[in-house]
């Protein structure tokens, strides 16, 4: 098969997937229980990671910025910069580029590779085809519940990513002396544009959906054994970094 | 009672289910034996939906399963258990809520009433007290019981098991057999078992079908056996390489 006829038949196999997952739930009760336990597993358990990876790219990028901006030999003399531009850069980038990208970045590698790798072994130990013989619709059973508990949870961790990152920044303006807190947070406010927050949303709906989606995808058509469920889990890591990256530039060419 | 008319089954080029004619009855132990490679999981997928079959027809009871609607499939499939050949348990639920998930998926059972049911049926293939384990906690025996344990907790009409004593030691094999065939008799279900084992077929085989590159060669009864692989060479081989 051409490379072409490939990725159409791919496409296919996504939509016709996603049909099978975007149904009525086959009892309620039970699939409230699984979006709780979904929502904390992706939700709560993220916590960690986000927290950390949010403080320190917020720390990381003030001073660099600040470094950048008061350089001696760059492209324009340090004195002609006022240092509340580090706060405009910092808040910007955070709500454009780093809370919903790099957030989500982080967490294909820990919440799609999990998906992808619990779908992939429950599809190599028969546990899907259990579902199908009951009766019961196990693209939906199994994946709808994650791909919602994504698209509630990713949003909020990358609401509470993005401010995180600006703490980072204040805790760098004071642990170097750099700039003063108040020129950061007054940057950060005279160059706020409510179009980069509605941006910031809509990428972290659409990232959500592309981390939860497609690891649920390549978890469905796992075949064989281990070793298959460990390359589902990589493929599945790869494929979300390119189309986060894909639909980042198409976000933004669409709304800026 | 279970009847296959003329199932064929393609995948690509490669023709592996040849015209498959078969009854399985109700009350009965029906084995599909045969070589791996045969069609024996083939036709047991088709069997339970897991596969369409190219062409043919599958009968359960008078309903022609692979031309029902979709709600119509559902409504079969709930009359449906199966024991898988690695168990397939849910690994993140207990014993207990392996047994009890078709009992909270599709009946109007209240959590109390599912708990009676769960503990008879536990207790139907002799495994109490292991309500809190998970799967990962049990041996393969006590895994293939809590398999039939939960393919029996909705009142099934048929039963299908893949293997069901591949990886077990041969004293827990004849316990499961003995189990199966008196599930069968007591429920008065149809039971479909592929099987390679001819210990099992021996012991528990009521009815038989024995399968070889994707086509029946002999079928009969279980005190038919040793006739039968007289006038066909395969299942002679096959009996003969068992032992």
């Amino acid at each position: 098969m051409g490379s072409r006829a490939k990725l159409f038949s791919e496409v296919g196999r996504f939509v016709l997937f996603m049909q099978r997952v975007l149904r009525k739930p086959t009892r309620g009760r039970m699939f409230w229980r699984s979006l709780m336990y979904e929502m904390n597993l992706i939700g709560v358990d993220s916590l960690v990671i986000v927290i950390l990876i949010s403080l320190f790219t917020g720390a990381v990028s003030t001073i660099q910025t600040a470094v950048q901006l008061t350089a001696e030999g760059g492209i324009l003399p340090p004195d002609i910069f006022p240092m509340e531009v580090v706060g405009s850069v910092v808040g910007n980038g955070s709500l454009l580029e780093f809370a919903p990208t790099i957030t989500c970045l982080v967490l294909a590698g820990k919440v799609g590779a999990n998906i992808a790798s619990e779908i992939g072994n429950m599809k190599v130990t028969e546990q899907i085809d259990a579902y199908e013989v009951m009766g019961i619709n196990a693209a939906n059973f199994v994946s709808l519940p994650k791909i919602l508990a994504g698209l509630i949870m990713i949003p909020c961790l990358i609401v509470l990513a993005n401010f995180l990152l600006l703490y980072g920044g204040v805790i760098a303006c004071k642990a170097t002396g750099m700039l003063t807190v108040d020129e950061f947070v007054t940057g950060i406010r005279s160059s706020f544009t409510p179009l980069y927050l509605r941006l910031m949303l809509i990428k972290s709906f659409v990232f959500a959906f592309i981390i939860t989606a497609l690891a649920s995808f390549e978890g469905y058509y796992t075949e064989g054994g281990a070793l298959e469920v460990g390359e589902a889990g990589t493929r599945a890591v790869t494929r979300i970094c390119v189309f986060i990256l894909f639909f980042d530039l198409i976000i933004a060419q669409l709304f800026l | 009672m279970i009847k296959l008319e003329n199932i064929h089954k393609y995948f690509g080029d490669r023709h592996v289910l040849k015209g498959i004619n078969a009854t399985f009855n109700p009350g009965q132990v029906n084995l599909i034996i045969g070589a791996s490679g045969g069609g024996k999981s083939v036709t047991l997928k088709c069997m339970v939906g897991l596969e369409e079959p190219d062409a043919g027809t599958i009968w359960f009871g008078d309903r022609d399963f692979h031309h029902l609607d979709y709600a119509g499939k559902q409504l079969v499939r709930r009359e449906i258990g199966m024991l898988f050949q690695g168990t397939a348990l849910f690994d993140s639920l207990t014993v207990e809520e392996n047994v009890a998930f078709p009992l909270r998926m599709f009946s109007a059972m209240n959590e109390a009433e599912i708990k009676d049911r769960v503990n008879h049926c536990l207790e139907r293939v002799n495994l109490p007290g292991v309500n809190a384990k998970f799967p990962g906690e049990i041996s393969g025996g006590m895994k293939k019981r809590v398999g039939i344990a939960r393919a029996i907790a909705m009142d099934i009409q048929y039963l299908f098991c893949d293997e069901p004593n591949s990886g077990l030691d041969p004293l827990t094999s004849r316990v499961i057999d003995e189990l199966l065939l008196e599930i069968t008799h007591e429920y008065g279900i149809t039971t479909v078992i592929n099987s390679h084992d001819m210990k099992t077929v021996l012991d528990i085989g009521e009815t038989i079908v024995f399968m070889y590159q994707g086509e029946i060669k002999w079928e009969g009864s279980g005190k038919e056996v040793s006739h039968g692989r007289k006038h066909v060479p395969e299942l002679d081989e096959f009996f003969k390489a068992s032992f």
